[in-house]
């Protein structure tokens, strides 16, 4: 009878362990919604991408429905080319346009994608033509400072004659 | 000055000695694990004592660990208001690092000294040379049960400490500081993956595990034949084993995460 409890517990254990994998996958993981195999991919090109990452989330209308796949500089465009991951269920007119923004003043950036007018869709592989890039903080306080000081420049001189 | 040479070459020639026993020790074991096809009852008793008995320690040091991780991260991560990645925080700490290492140094003093002291002891009793005069080999006997019993025990119980981990820490987080739920888990789902996060911990219980269950038969079957000689194989196999594991996490941590 003892050879009977000692297998039943052992049973329990590997069930106990297998269970907290699945949890593991399926709760805490990614597993469930995005596997990376599914899905067609098309790609971007950007002037900056600021701090855009690898996985770094893809929304339509702020829905999550696919991630960045690579980021790699183009050598003959002098760019940053993105490699989109997309579900596969979702389809995007052909002029669909992508932005890069950030979710909160120092959250991670991701890609805005907003779909436009056209009848066709976009297929594997082709390229999203409208691209915005990155808002780089320091650029912006750099124009910001500059427009400021030429404001400044201008109603002195107006107020000279 | 000569003398400190001399020391430093004895101590490193016995290093190294050790290693190579140890090294064809491993050798010898492996090559006895086929025969244990034939008799899979072995293993289940082994996997009863090392698995089973530990399960109960790895879940409440789990639960527990994951309950101060909700508490330490929340206090931490409301600073800046972003108390909303609570669930990010425990579940890549515990599935990166805390759940393979903890739950293998716990495993070393649990089930890897008992294991020593038991081949130890068998070795000090003559029972293993007992088994070599009625032709049984104790190796396929005693030594390959044992160790097989705790590398597969090991990634199991590794799973175990992280799923309860974050459940401890969804108690503390969500339970009793007030962190939104939906925020927790998907904060925690956006940002751990898969083959990244889960199988790479995973990869390391393995690893971990070998290397525990490697000492520990090793030590055992080492030890000097004598009360104190088990006494101080035991020691060995729960230092060794706290070494080897805090050492090739190290290096384990850099080849997987090193080049994001």
């Amino acid at each position: 009878m003892q050879k009977r409890t000692q297998e039943i517990a052992v049973g329990v254990f590997v069930a106990a362990g297998l269970a907290a994998l699945v949890m593991l996958a399926m709760k805490v993981s990614n597993l469930s919604s995005f596997s990376g195999q599914e899905g067609f991919e098309v790609v971007a090109h950007f002037e900056n991408i600021g701090g855009l990452k690898e996985r770094a989330p893809v929304t339509v209308a702020g829905v999550r429905i696919g991630r960045v796949k690579s980021v790699v500089y183009d050598d003959k465009a002098y760019e940053a080319l993105v490699t989109i991951n997309i579900d596969s269920k979702h389809k995007l007119p052909e002029d669909t346009s992508a932005s890069i923004l950030t979710a909160g003043l120092l959250g991670e950036q991701y890609i805005a994608l907003e779909p436009g007018g056209s009848e066709k869709m976009l297929k594997y592989g082709e390229e999203i033509k409208l691209t915005q890039s990155a808002f780089i903080l320091e650029q912006m306080v750099g124009r910001f400072l500059f427009d400021k000081a030429a404001e400044g420049n201008k109603t002195a001189e107006g107020a000279v004659p | 000055m000569i003398d400190w040479f001399q020391n430093l070459g004895r101590t490193s020639l016995a290093i190294f000695e050790r290693l190579g026993c140890s090294g064809l020790f491993l050798l010898r074991v492996l090559a006895a694990l086929p025969a244990l096809a034939t008799r899979p009852r072995l293993l289940i008793i082994q996997l009863y004592s090392v698995g089973v008995l530990s399960m109960m320690l790895i879940v409440i040091s789990g639960l527990n660990v994951g309950m101060v991780l909700g508490l330490q991260g929340y206090n931490t991560l409301v600073d800046f208001g972003a108390e909303d990645s609570l669930g990010q925080v425990v579940a890549l700490s515990l599935v990166r690092e805390l759940g393979p290492v903890v739950a293998a140094l716990l495993f070393a003093g649990r089930a890897g000294s008992a294991l020593t002291a038991e081949i130890g002891l068998m070795k000090a009793t003559e029972q293993l040379a007992g088994m070599e005069m009625m032709a049984v080999d104790p190796m396929k006997r005693v030594i390959a049960p044992r160790f097989i019993a705790a590398v597969l025990s090991m990634p199991l119980l590794a799973t175990m400490f992280s799923a309860v981990g974050v459940l401890g820490g969804y108690f503390v987080g969500v339970g009793l500081l007030g962190v939104d739920s939906g925020a927790f888990w998907s904060q925690m789902q956006s940002k751990v993956d898969f083959y990244d996060d889960i199988v790479n911990g995973l990869v390391k219980s393995v690893v971990f595990g070998f290397v525990a269950a490697w000492i520990a038969v090793f030590e055992g079957y080492d030890a000097v034949p004598t009360t104190e000689g088990v006494s101080r194989a035991t020691t060995r196999t729960v230092v060794h084993t706290a070494f080897a594991v805090l050492g090739l996490d190290f290096i384990l941590t850099a080849l997987m995460f090193g080049s994001d």
